[in-house]
């Protein structure tokens, strides 16, 4: 028998038994589809990540308080000796550590803003420094920035993320206007240019005034009303990576000179951009190889679906087969009828497979609001393990099918 | 012994199903011989062996002793593979029970044998023209595209013959192809295999029915595996007992 009547001999017996075949395409099916939405899911989070590490900026180093050590300013365990990150520590780092570029404070709080009858409720204010917009990859604009000056004077001025200044303004000009925060009255000096979502920080619907002021009239959080001065992180921007250890080391010595403690036992953490990187691809990567296996297992799971409902089948057609035999089939014409059959169900069971993998994609994407990313190698991929497995727990049934004896399959009731 | 016109000469046949105190004996050393061409009907109560004999014939099934020489070759001790290809060239087989493909029409399931026609390689035009041809022969010109679940159980059985017939066969074998049908469609049924006889196939056909192994050329009794009587009736249908045992025809 030639291979193509072998075909046709498959596709016939498919079509005779359509809700038999679809039963034992389900398993490839959803094995197939599994896959490519899974690496789709796995793919829209790598991309996520991959933006959110340049809309960080590049060559930063984070320094944070580490309160387990440090005090809270009443007299913990360690209280007294250190009183945490503080302002101060920020310029202290800007003026003596050579090779720093920029450095950057934040003090977040909460507040209401008003403009003539607009009110906004529970609007983000971040207190900064000078050389936010250059650390964290912001452009103005309009307007501009507040400076150095305008912090050491406590200037009550404001910039505007771009979507907080159409809420508030619309079309028209928001320079020169003043808005009230809480009871604060700021004037607007600048507008930043729209920078979209970064991880789930929305920078474009803050409002950034200088530090000084968030310290002087906002600080709302408990510790920070006894030592008002005191920050959670400080951004230090450095000019050259080649040395970032050093630097680093530098900062170190500096921050513990400061708060008067040795290096074990410091009150502060430094983190630099590439440690976070890494955490981050070492979690997607596990991520992916989770994937993997579940998507392994679904498709293994389909296989044997293949061989359960085959078996079945041949349980089936037994006389069917025992008809075939007595008018000539040989063991090898039976085994490639099953296995043939096998390989266009697996063959379709792909094909509707990566058509519901993309549409999967597709509504995650749209109705589930996950970020999907369809890469073309993963439909490859779960297609040729589709057939594979196909083949592979078709084997069974078909070589069972061939073993058959005509005079028994004949007889079968 | 043996001469050009035999086309089944099979010496000691035995078939024992089953092992040890539980084996059964269903054929226990038959020796028949027939010639091309003859109309031949084995008889016997039930459990008497007649199908297992026509297995054997048939190369559906291998004896566990004994030769079979089948139009001048010895199958016995053929392989599977082998057999099939014997069963594809130079036989027909018609069972009781139709057994054709459910679901598919009368046409496909006649094509059934050409499909694996190792040999001649039929593509499927000449599959389907040859396989017309023979369901005209029998009758069922405008029966073609029907399923079996579309036609009576003599238009089915026709089919079935259809079926044998395709390969143009050396030997048509039939288990009791009337046994399912009424006696008017069991009646069509033998009229048409005397066609087939009278143009010449060889038939070997196992009966109940002495009325209808009466119009056969030569009717073995089976009894408990072995051959008890040979009746001869001869092409007149004159009935000559020619005594038990071995048999073996002139
Ligand atoms: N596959 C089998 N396994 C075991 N015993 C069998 C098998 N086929 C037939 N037999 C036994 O062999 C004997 C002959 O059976 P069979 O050839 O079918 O007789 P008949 O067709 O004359 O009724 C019976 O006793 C039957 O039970
Ligand atoms: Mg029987």
């Amino acid at each position: 028998m030639k291979p193509l009547e072998f075909l046709r001999v498959a596709w016939e017996s498919i079509s005779r038994n359509k809700l038999r075949s679809l039963l034992t395409m389900l398993g490839i099916i959803i094995g197939v589809a599994s896959v490519i939405i899974m690496i789709a899911i796995s793919s829209g989070t790598e991309a996520t990540i991959e933006e959110q590490i340049t809309g960080l900026g590049s060559n930063l180093v984070f320094v944070t308080a580490n309160f387990t050590r440090a005090g809270f300013g009443f007299g913990g365990p360690q209280g007294g000796r250190s009183s945490g990150l503080v302002f101060d520590d920020a310029f202290a780092i800007a003026e003596e550590i050579s090779g720093v570029k920029a450095v950057v404070v934040e003090q977040p709080s909460s507040e209401n803003v008003k403009f003539e009858n607009i009110t906004l409720s529970g609007v983000s204010i971040l207190g900064t420094t000078s050389d936010f917009p250059s650390v964290r990859d912001m452009e103005i604009d309009q307007g501009r920035y507040f400076n150095q000056i305008e912090i050491d004077r406590k200037q009550k001025v404001a910039v505007l993320g771009s979507s907080l200044a159409a809420e508030l303004f619309g079309e028209s000009n928001s320079i020169g206007q003043t808005v009230t925060v809480d009871t604060t009255k700021l004037v607007v000096i600048g507008v930043l240019q729209e920078k979209g979502l970064v991880g789930d920080v929305d920078f474009d619907s803050r409002l950034y005034t200088p530090i000084t002021v968030v310290f002087q009239k906002f600080t709302p959080s408990q510790f920070a009303r006894f030592r008002g001065d005191r920050v959670r992180v400080i951004y230090v921007e450095i000019e050259e990576l080649d040395r970032i250890n050093d630097t680093i080391l530098q900062i170190e010595l500096l921050l513990a000179k400061r708060h008067d403690v040795s290096l074990e036992e410091a009150d502060f953490n430094l983190t630099t951009q590439q440690a976070i990187i890494a955490t981050q691809e070492a979690t997607t990567a596990a991520f992916r190889s989770l994937l993997a296996w579940v998507a392994g297992v679904s498709l293994i799971v389909g296989g044997i679906g293949i061989m359960n409902i085959m078996l079945v089948s041949v349980t089936e057609r037994t006389r069917e087969i025992g008809v075939r035999q007595s008018v000539g089939a040989t063991p090898a014409d039976i085994r490639w009828q099953f296995l043939t059959e096998a390989l266009l169900l697996s063959l379709a069971g792909g094909v509707i497979g990566v058509i519901a993998g993309a549409g999967g994609s597709w509504l995650f994407g749209e109705i589930g609001g996950m970020r999907t990313v369809i890469v073309p190698t993963s439909i490859l991929l779960a297609f040729a393990s589709a057939v594979i497995v196909g083949v592979f727990f078709g084997f069974y049934p078909a070589n069972k099918a061939s073993q058959l004896d005509p005079i028994e399959a004949l007889r079968y009731e | 012994m043996m001469d050009q016109k035999t086309i089944i000469q099979t010496t000691q046949l035995t078939m024992v199903y089953g092992m040890g105190e539980i084996s059964v004996a269903a054929l226990d050393g038959v020796s028949i011989q027939i010639q091309t061409g003859e109309f031949v009907a084995i008889m016997g109560p039930s459990g008497s062996g007649k199908s297992t004999l026509m297995n054997i014939l048939g190369c559906l099934s291998k004896p566990t002793s004994g030769s079979y020489i089948l139009d001048g070759e010895d199958v016995s001790e053929l392989s599977k593979v082998e057999l099939a290809a014997i069963r594809n060239q130079k036989l027909g087989y018609v069972f009781q029970s139709y057994n054709l493909l459910a679901r598919t029409s009368a046409l496909s399931n006649v094509m059934l044998p050409l499909l694996y026609d190792r040999q001649k390689q039929p593509d499927r035009e000449t599959r389907e023209i040859q396989a017309k041809a023979v369901l005209e022969a029998v009758g069922l010109e405008d029966r073609m595209l029907h399923q079996p679940h579309e036609l009576s159980g003599g238009q089915q059985q026709r089919v079935a013959i259809a079926r044998a017939l395709v390969n143009d066969p050396v030997l048509i074998l039939a288990d009791e192809p009337t046994g399912n049908l009424d006696s008017k469609s069991g009646e069509e049924i033998m009229d048409l295999l005397h066609v087939l006889h009278d143009q010449g196939r060889t038939i070997v056909m196992v009966t109940h029915d002495p009325e209808i192994a009466r119009h056969t050329e030569r009717a073995i009794h089976l009894q408990d595996g072995r051959v008890e009587t040979v009746i001869e009736n001869g092409r007149t249908g004159r009935i000559i007992r020619t005594g038990g045992g071995d048999h073996e025809a002139a």
